[in-house]
């Protein structure tokens, strides 16, 4: 396969998989809440695909992307967001708390910023050659220990790298109701370099993605990558308040399945979107089979 | 640091400090004025970054960052002790605290150890006022998770028995945070070595599994059977002590103190012990009592021992802000006196 399907294949399972998520949330099968990626699957695998073997990812509430393009297995997180011991955490941590591998993320706006920096640190003082790759969106910037974070981050140069997914809505606040000022200029004033991409295409993200992570690597320093994307769903499970024609806008302009799957011949797409379907339903029905759980 | 063994708290910890850093070399330190000659607003980080300087990070002032950052580094193989200068500050580190640190080794289903301690000292009585002057651990105390702990001043060959030790002890050992209680006034309080030169006779018991710190029995030699428990950890099992000795030279009233040196999770088996003979039960805090350490020790003390606990009072302090003014203060906290009074009452 080449690159340009294993790319559209990542984003299309991460598209299935929440697709078929919230269309199931009503049958009662999952509890809680959760947020989907859907729009934003670019972001996930473009900057991804550039990690080494130990590298780490630090992630927030709208994980489940990012878990899914760092190689998190669709049943484990099907489990997981079921309750069941069979899922990436036992069920204890649901939607927004994951860990497997390397991957971190949790549910507390801007929280894990330090925690990310600080596992940075710690790779760095035991020359272990990892990296951090931590997510966060426009909403996070509103939380104070963001700043703390990245005050750090650069006296003690941590070899981290900052992807700030802005899908210019925290929830249901516009960017514009919460967000003074510019946000590349948020890391520039703390001496981190950052790269400013308006863009939906895994094309485009990977590229710049792995050249910051490569000089996050070579130079031990933190930089920033923010991207301008776009949230085509919810924010949960229903709550949007944006207008139909705004999101029709959106899902014409910024959908990155779109993007992307009009490089591939018609025959090649409909022959990938087949078989992520099989494989995200088979992992959905296989969670749903095992053992314990809410279901 | 000095070769000599430590006199006081304050050289007890900083001693536990030392030998932790120079034992394990996943053990870092960050903190606020830190750095030598300086040394820390208490001293207790004293001669640390002259003597690891790549260990010892001084921070901006940013409590919640640096608990986080500490996160961070323990969950990737390192040792972080975080020192927060003013226990005041803690509230700045609560999200951390409760929402990440002692979060993570649960909700990701044990996957983790999150081996960081964070000691800060708590306490009035040095006319700092009402940000810098609290005794907030009750704020902390049964947060899943999380291990409070508070040195006693011992000296001695009891295996957990100095402050350093308890210290060195959490940092070296843990692998779940420690929250670890000081006191301001506790740092300058000599050591003192049970039954050489003093009045004193202490036991030292570990109630539960070995890996909870220990309490200490402290009765007056010789003393006839106790009348009453006492229970108090920290500067406040000192100020106990004292009226251990007043009760029993003017009012002849013998009483025995208890001292947790880990306040949570809670096992307060030799507390039972205790009031199972002499049925009257006294709590002693520096904090507020309400909703406090000394509540809930009374009401599991009761829940256990029903019709065996016959009196139980407790000594905190009053629940307003923490006055700057000397003599407004110290009508504020509890003292040697407020305990003796109580006490007197308490058996007559």
């Amino acid at each position: 396969m080449d690159n340009h399907t294993v790319l559209y294949r990542q984003m299309a399972a991460i598209r299935s998989f929440e697709t078929l998520l919230l269309d199931q949330f009503s049958s009662g099968i999952f509890r809680g809440t959760t947020h989907t990626s859907l729009g934003q699957e670019a972001n996930a695998v473009g900057v991804l695909a550039n990690l080494s073997e130990d590298d780490i990812v630090v992630s927030n509430h709208r994980c489940h992307g990012h878990f899914l393009a760092y190689g998190g297995d669709p049943q484990a997180l099907f489990a997981e967001l079921m309750g069941k011991p069979s899922g990436v955490c036992g069920g204890v941590g649901g939607s927004q708390h994951l860990h497997w591998r390397n991957f971190y993320s949790s549910g507390i706006q801007g929280g894990t910023v330090p925690m990310a920096v600080g596992m940075a640190l710690a790779e760095k003082q035991q020359n272990s050659g990892a990296i951090v790759v931590n997510f966060m969106g426009d909403g996070t910037l509103g939380e104070g220990i963001v700043y703390e974070s990245l005050n750090m981050a650069s006296l003690w140069q941590a070899p981290i790298l900052f992807v700030l997914e802005n899908n210019r809505i925290a929830q249901t606040t516009p960017a514009h109701l919460a967000i003074a000022g510019s946000i590349p200029q948020r890391f520039e004033a703390f001496n981190i370099p950052a790269k400013h991409l308006d863009s939906s295409d895994v094309l485009e993200i990977l590229p710049l993605a792995g050249e910051l992570i490569e000089k996050v690597r070579t130079e031990q320093s933190p930089h920033a990558l923010v991207i301008e994307t776009a949230r085509l769903g919810t924010h949960s499970k229903g709550d949007d308040t944006r207008s139909p024609e705004e999101l029709a806008a959106l899902w014409a302009a910024r959908d990155p399945i779109a993007i992307h799957g009009a490089r591939l011949d018609e025959s090649t797409r409909q022959q990938i979107n087949q078989q992520v379907e099989q494989v995200i339903h088979g992992a959905f029905q296989a969670a749903l089979d095992s053992e314990g759980g809410t279901a | 640091m000095t070769d000599k063994a430590p006199t006081t708290v304050l050289d007890s910890l900083n001693l536990g400090l030392h030998t932790a850093m120079q034992e394990d070399s996943r053990v870092y330190l960050l903190g606020e004025d830190l750095l030598d000659p300086y040394g820390g607003s208490f001293k207790v980080t004293r001669g640390l970054s002259s003597r690891f300087p790549d260990r010892v990070w001084t921070t901006p002032i940013s409590e919640a960052g640096i608990v986080g950052v500490a996160g961070g580094m323990a969950l990737r193989g390192l040792r972080p002790v975080v020192e927060i200068m003013f226990g005041d500050f803690t509230t700045l580190i609560a999200d951390q605290l409760i929402n990440h640190l002692t979060k993570f080794n649960a909700m990701y289903a044990g996957q983790v150890g999150v081996p960081v301690v964070i000691r800060t000292p708590m306490g009035g009585r040095r006319g700092y006022g009402p940000t810098h002057s609290q005794t907030l651990e009750k704020l902390y105390l049964g947060v899943p998770g999380l291990t409070v702990l508070a040195p006693f001043h011992l000296r001695g060959e009891m295996p957990l028995g100095t402050p350093g030790t308890l210290l060195h002890q959490a940092i070296t050992t843990t692998d779940a945070p420690v929250f670890f209680v000081e006191n301001k006034l506790q740092y300058l309080l000599p050591l003192i070595q049970p039954g050489e030169g003093n009045e004193f006779e202490m036991i030292e018991i570990h109630p539960g599994d070995e890996t909870r710190a220990p309490f200490y029995r402290v009765r007056l030699q010789s003393a006839p059977p106790p009348r009453i428990t006492l229970a108090a950890y920290g500067y406040m099992a000192h100020l106990a002590m004292d009226a251990l000795k007043q009760l029993a030279y003017q009012d002849e009233i013998f009483a025995e103190l208890l001292v947790p040196t880990q306040l949570a999770p809670f096992e307060l088996d030799p507390i039972y012990d205790s009031v199972q003979s002499t049925h009257r039960l006294l709590t002693v805090e520096e904090g507020s009592p309400a909703l406090g350490w000394g509540a809930e020790v009374l009401a599991r003390t009761a829940e256990t021992l029903g019709a065996g606990l016959h009196q139980a009072a407790r000594i905190g302090a009053q629940g307003v802000v923490v006055p700057a003014s000397p003599q407004q203060e110290a009508a504020c906290l509890p003292d040697v006196s407020k305990i003796i009074n109580r006490a007197r009452e308490m058996v007559r």
